[in-house]
Order: structure tokens, then C-alpha cells, then sequence
């Protein structure tokens, strides 16, 4: 993408979401609606930062009981185990079925805390304004809005072994309350992923260009 | 560029919409609540955390970190949650999460256990550990002070919770078929069972607890005497065999039994944790060694064989003490053996109550003056056999109303007792007697006469074959008569021919009627020819 291309901000355009419809705002105002699609328009997402902020800094929270709490709870003849997800993947990691406690570790631990760490990168650099690796950060930000909804294979995996394996009295299998952290934390992180607007990344380059524009047009 | 730029078409304008921005926006509502989420679970997470305990086992054999739980009454109100050896390497160190709300329950005296299944003669426990594995049992203590280390016991206590009921002590020098968990019976009825054992510290003896339950503690009395129920006990003694065996139970598994002796006096119940001495055996344990005992020495010249310490001395039948040593003694003037068999033996016991007198000169003049009489009137102490079968002997007493007159010494110590010889030395003089009757028959005369009498005899006999010749002439003569060739018996045979012939002719006769019975009135005719 060429770093000297005109935004349409900075044209006092707004393009629509919805419709990719290019329209200028009523004189005045910031904000109005699509004319052709009747969809919100803004010249970015409103309070983008915030936002993003709010909800990473909510699946955050929401992390910690998720790993701290029990995520499943296995009633045997022998008692009632309750299994973290950290355990989950250490009783799974055995010569034979390792393949699956990787996956285990791949899909509910690094995604969700990769994508909460890559998030806050992202609202950092943008928010000072970097212009540095500026593909890389898009690049970096399609991958978390695409491996977002993923992670959400393990609350399923979870609620449909807790389904299933319900052979009273000798077994049955009951979700733990680690697992609505869980789900939580891969919710909000996928909210805070539709809250960016990854155009705020390219904001920093145009208005460094503009303003050096407009110092020597001035 | 600015100079670049295509110029711009005309646009729309879009539709002015009032302003509704707020400086803050309402999504950080959701970090506030999900913080509030996350602690309040923590803050319930950390309420409901109970204590947390260390227990010291000798060996975490069946525990496991995390899954090993810790019940009360079969409730469970903590986990095991850390595992590790002492610093000595001795010991094992468990950590143990309690349930909320469990720190009442740990006290000073409080008790744990790990539960393993336990077959044991009189009762299986612990069968359900066999699946789940072993716990940790646990008996709440009655103290007021809190305690959160705490030692495990070895061996999961017999007696938990609150039964009613007593614990006595029993001093035995043997611990026989005794384990924790034997059953105690009264009257064969199971009322408690052995709480603990323990060596004492001499050595010596066993110091064992037991339970009795209650109602039953009550038949517990100061006199109260306990026994070993162990098995089948048989003896062999100078009584014959003896076989006790109390349940069935008992004789697989052992077992105490305690009774009050029936002519004992009405005894309050005793007090919890009195000493009583465990006997061995039901007759033991209510033929307890004399109360009173007095040493006495009986001098035996005959052989002792088969008389051993704790040989009972009777009087009568009547067991007044029991025979303490046994050896042998020679008079180097005479060599003359003796053997001095010491008794212990309380002469009160011979049917004489002695009630008022209290121990000391009043009751030894009693006592004298009591085995003088005896002895005056022929009481002796002999060696008897109790047991043919075993050749056991015991030492009886009796009146010899032919022994020869005693006196006792009593300056001696111990006191000599007069004695008379045992049966087999009784056997022996009487056979004396008999060869000293034999040596006074005159053997002399007696063979004289007899060559006498033979000399005679032989007389007689020459007559006698004199007599025999003439008895054999005659026996000749008889034969003579018996020959075939002789007159008589040429005339015998003519004689039985004629008697032949008269016999043929009338069986004729006979026939003849029967067919013509008619000829006996009309006579023969010419037809029957």
C-alpha cells in the first residue's frame, strides 16, 4: 500500500461498513447514517481504543479464574478429580498422546493468552502512534480475528464430554466453573477483535505524512 | 498530492443525527463486571477454604496427593494435597486441605488414620477402600486447643466416636492370640473388644486395654476377674484333661472373658482404667494362689518322680496349696537319702474360718495350734498319683490314725510336717511283711515227709501192676469170646437165618390178606394160587 495515498478522513469522507458507499457527513456533524444502507457511520469505529481496551482488559481478567479454576470435574467409583486446564494437559501428555495434550495446550492456553498479548500490542502501537511494522501489525491482527473463534472448540470439547459421559453411578463428567472464565475470555477477546479498527494502524502513517505535508505546504 | 488529485465528483451529504457522545464509554462496564465476577469467585474460593492440616504418617503407602481424602464418620471434609518426605527422611509430611468451617474439629487430641482394608479375624473393615482407595479416617478429640500438625496413629483406633462404655487394663506375661479388635466376652456374650496392647517398659509384662461397652461395664467390679479366652485350652494336670473353650468365634480369632465369682460379695463397678491381672485360664483366674501362704517342708524318703512345682496339695480332695520346690538331700553320716518338698499352703483353708483375728500372733497361734491338733491326730502328707495316665502326683494330706506319733517343730523354718510313706512304699513293706510270714514255714520237715510219702507210693505202685496183670487176663478172655470163628457167634448166625425166614413168611401172609382179606373167615381158595 502506498504510504502516500489520501485517506478518506483526512478527505472529511466516511466510508460505510456496510456498504463500502463513500459519503461526506452532514456539514457540522461527525457522525450520521449510511444513505444507501441506513448503516452507522463514523470516520472510525467510536471510542475504538476504549473499547478494545475494555473488553481485552476484560477477558484479562477473566483469564486468570479460567486457568486457576477447575475446568472439568471426572466422578469415578474411585472420587471426584477436578482438572484444570493446566492438568488437563499434563494428565494428557503421555508417549502415546501427546498429539492431543499439544493441542490441548495450543488451543486453550497460548491462543487465548497470544491473542490477548497481540491485542495490547496492537492498541499500544497505535495509540503512540507508531508507523514501524505496520503490515506485519495487519498482518498480525487478521490472524487473531481469524483464530478467535477456534478457541472456542474447547468449551464445546468440554460441554459435550460433560454431556456424553454421564454413566451414573459409575462415571459421569460435570463442567467446572473454569469453563464460563473460558468462554468468557475467548468472547471478550473476540469482541475486543471486532472493536479494533485496524485502519487506526495506518491513522499514525498518514497523519505523520499529512503533517509533514502540511508543514512544507504551509 | 494535492496537485495529483482527481477533482471531486459531487457527493451526498449525509444526515445530521444528534450528538449522543459520552466522554466514557459505557463498555467499560464489562472489565468492571468480569473483575467483580472474578472476585467474588475468588473471595468464595478463598472463604470456603478450610484449614489447612500437615499429618505425619511412617508411611504415605496408598495416599496420593490430591486425590486421597480425609473422612469423618464417612463424610468428607478434606483433601490430601501435598505429599513429602521429612527432612530426616523418616517420616512422610501430608498436607491436607480441610472443609470450610472444620477448624472446631482440630484439636489437641484429634486423631487420624489411614483406613486400608483390614481382614482380621473378628471383622472386616475398610472393604470400600479396596476400590477407592485408601483414606484418611479421623476421631474428633474432646480437647479445647486448637492444632493444625498433627501425627497419624499406626493402627486405626478400634473404639471410635462417642459409644458408652469403659476402658479397663489388664497386666498379662503373655499376649496369646491378642491383637486390637478381639472380642471380650461376659457370660459368652460379646460386650467389648481389646482397644490397645503395649510392652511395658521392664519387659515383663503387657499392658492391654480393652472396652467394655456400657450397659455391661457395670459387671465390672473390683473382684471382677478376666482370663485369657483364647482358642481351645486343654491341660493335662494331676486332675485329668481339661478342655475350656469359650465361643466358636473365640476359638478361631482369641478373646478375653471376665466373670465375678458368684459367692463374691455385691462390689460397686470399678473404676474406669483399673488394673486386673489377666490369667490365662478361667481355673486359674478363680483358683488364684493362696491368699495367705505358708512355707511348710515335707521330708519324702521315697521317689518324688512325677511331683513338679505347682503340684496341688490336697487335703482331702480339698486343694489348700500347691507344691513350690522339689530336691534332693543326703546325710553324708548315714547316706540317706531324702527329698524336702516345700509347700506353700494356707491351713485356713482346711474349712476353719478365722474371721475376728487379724494377721499376726493372734492368727499364727490359731494356726499352730490348728496343725498341732491335725497332726496329733494322725494327719501325715503322703505322695499320691493323680493321674495314671500322665503318672502326675500330688501331696495329700490325711489322717493315718496308725501313723506313728509326730510332733512339729515349730522353731524350725520353714516347718517340718510329719509324712508317711506313698502308696508304692506302702506296696513295698506290705510285701515284706509277706516273705518274713514265708521264711517261718518249715521247708525241711515238710520235704522229709514228703520223701516219706513217695517212699510209700512206690510200694503201691508194685502192688498195682500185679492188679494190672490179672486185668489184662481177663480182657483176653473176653476177646476169645468176640471171634468170628467161635461157637457163639456160629450160633447167633444161624439163629438171625431162622428170624429171616419167619419174617419172609409173614410178609407173604400179609400180602395175601390184603388182596383177599375175605380168607381170614372163608380160608384159602383154589384161585389165589
Amino acid at each position: 500500500m502506498s504510504p502516500t495515498a489520501v485517506t478518506a478522513m483526512q478527505q472529511g469522507l466516511q466510508s460505510c461498513e456496510g456498504c463500502g458507499l463513500l459519503s461526506r457527513p452532514a456539514p457540522g456533524e461527525v457522525e450520521g447514517r449510511c444513505p444507501r444502507c441506513d448503516e452507522e457511520l463514523a470516520f472510525r469505529k467510536p471510542a475504538s481504543f476504549q473499547r478494545t481496551w475494555a473488553y481485552l482488559l476484560a477477558a484479562t481478567i477473566c483469564y486468570i479464574p479460567a486457568n486457576v479454576l477447575p475446568v472439568l470435574t471426572t466422578t469415578t467409583a474411585a472420587g471426584a478429580d477436578s482438572d484444570t486446564i493446566m492438568q488437563g494437559v499434563v494428565l494428557l501428555w503421555s508417549p502415546t498422546g501427546w498429539p492431543l495434550s499439544i493441542i490441548v495446550l495450543v488451543a486453550s492456553i497460548m491462543i487465548p493468552s497470544a491473542k490477548i498479548l497481540a491485542l495490547a500490542y496492537l492498541l499500544i502501537t497505535a495509540q503512540q502512534g507508531s508507523v514501524a511494522n505496520n503490515e506485519q501489525r495487519v498482518r498480525m491482527y487478521r490472524m487473531v480475528e481469524f483464530i478467535g473463534r477456534w478457541s472456542m472448540v474447547d468449551v464445546f470439547v468440554d460441554t459435550f464430554t460433560a454431556a456424553l459421559i454421564q454413566l451414573q453411578p459409575l462415571m459421569s463428567v460435570e463442567p467446572g466453573p473454569g469453563l464460563i472464565f473460558f468462554a468468557a475470555v475467548v468472547v471478550f477477546t473476540m469482541l475486543a477483535v471486532e472493536s479494533f479498527d485496524p485502519r487506526l494502524i495506518w491513522d499514525s502513517v498518514s497523519s505523520k505524512e499529512a503533517g509533514s505535508k502540511e508543514v512544507t505546504y504551509a | 498530492m494535492p496537485d495529483r488529485d482527481p477533482p471531486l465528483p459531487s457527493v451526498p451529504q449525509s444526515r445530521s443525527v444528534p450528538k449522543k457522545r459520552t466522554r466514557l464509554s459505557l463498555v467499560w462496564f464489562i472489565p468492571i463486571v468480569a473483575a467483580i465476577v472474578g472476585a467474588w469467585v475468588a473471595v468464595t474460593r478463598i472463604l470456603s477454604e478450610g484449614p489447612k492440616i500437615t499429618i505425619v504418617f511412617r508411611s504415605a503407602e496408598g495416599l496420593e496427593a490430591g486425590k486421597t481424602k480425609i473422612h469423618y464418620n464417612g463424610v468428607d471434609i478434606g483433601t490430601v494435597t501435598d505429599i513429602r518426605l521429612s527432612e530426616d527422611h523418616q517420616r512422610v509430611i501430608t498436607t491436607a486441605q480441610m472443609a470450610p468451617k472444620t477448624q472446631g474439629f482440630l484439636v489437641e487430641d484429634t486423631k487420624f488414620w489411614v483406613v486400608r482394608p483390614r481382614i482380621s479375624g473378628a471383622n472386616v473393615t475398610g472393604l470400600g477402600t479396596l476400590i477407592s482407595g485408601a483414606y484418611i479416617g479421623m476421631e474428633i478429640g474432646s480437647s479445647k486447643e486448637t492444632k493444625n500438625d498433627f501425627v497419624a496413629l499406626e493402627t486405626p483406633p478400634v473404639i471410635t466416636g462417642e459409644i458408652p462404655g469403659r476402658f479397663f487394663t489388664l497386666k498379662t506375661p503373655d499376649l496369646g492370640s491378642l491383637d486390637s479388635g478381639t472380642p471380650v466376652f461376659f457370660r459368652r456374650l460379646q460386650v467389648g473388644q481389646v482397644a490397645s496392647y503395649e510392652l511395658d517398659k521392664d519387659g515383663k509384662h503387657l499392658t492391654v486395654k480393652v472396652f467394655v461397652q456400657a450397659p455391661y461395664d457395670q459387671y465390672v467390679n473390683p473382684d471382677t476377674r478376666f482370663w485369657h479366652a483364647s482358642g481351645i485350652d486343654v491341660s493335662l494336670s494331676a486332675s485329668g484333661l481339661t478342655v475350656q473353650t469359650q465361643s466358636v468365634l473365640s476359638i478361631l480369632i482369641g478373646g478375653i472373658a471376665f466373670e465375678t465369682a458368684a459367692t463374691d460379695p455385691v462390689l460397686p463397678p470399678a473404676e474406669e482404667n483399673t488394673v486386673f491381672t489377666l490369667f490365662s485360664n478361667r481355673a486359674e483366674a478363680f483358683n488364684p494362689p493362696p491368699r495367705n501362704p505358708q512355707t511348710y517342708q515335707l521330708i519324702f524318703k521315697d521317689s518324688v518322680r512325677g511331683l513338679a512345682p505347682g503340684a496341688p496339695v490336697e487335703f482331702r480332695g480339698i486343694p489348700v496349696g500347691e507344691v513350690a520346690d522339689v530336691r534332693a538331700q543326703i546325710d553324708l553320716k548315714t547316706f540317706e537319702f531324702s527329698v524336702p518338698v516345700t509347700i506353700q499352703m494356707d491351713p485356713t483353708r482346711l474349712g476353719v474360718k478365722v474371721i475376728d483375728l487379724k494377721s499376726g500372733e493372734g492368727l499364727e497361734a490359731m494356726r499352730r495350734k490348728l496343725i498341732d491338733a491335725l497332726v496329733a491326730h494322725g494327719a501325715r502328707a503322703q505322695l499320691k498319683t493323680g493321674n495314671l495316665l500322665t503318672g502326675a502326683v500330688y501331696v495329700s494330706l490325711d489322717f493315718f490314725p496308725g501313723a506313728p506319733p509326730a510332733t512339729v517343730d515349730w522353731s524350725q523354718k520353714p516347718v517340718q510336717l510329719p509324712t508317711t510313706p506313698g502308696q508304692l512304699e506302702a506296696t513295698e513293706a506290705t510285701v515284706e511283711n509277706i516273705i518274713k510270714k514265708l521264711d517261718k514255714v518249715p521247708f525241711q520237715e515238710i520235704g522229709d515227709d514228703l520223701h516219706k510219702a513217695i517212699t510209700e507210693l512206690d510200694k503201691t505202685l508194685v502192688t498195682a501192676q500185679g492188679t494190672l496183670m490179672s486185668a489184662r487176663g481177663t480182657l483176653e478172655n473176653t476177646d476169645n469170646l468176640t471171634q468170628p470163628n467161635s461157637a457163639q457167634v456160629q450160633q447167633f448166625s444161624s439163629t438171625l437165618q431162622e428170624v429171616s425166614r419167619a419174617a419172609r413168611s409173614l410178609r407173604v401172609l400179609a400180602d395175601y390178606l390184603e388182596r383177599h382179606p375175605e380168607a381170614l373167615v372163608r380160608g384159602k381158595t383154589g384161585e389165589a394160587k
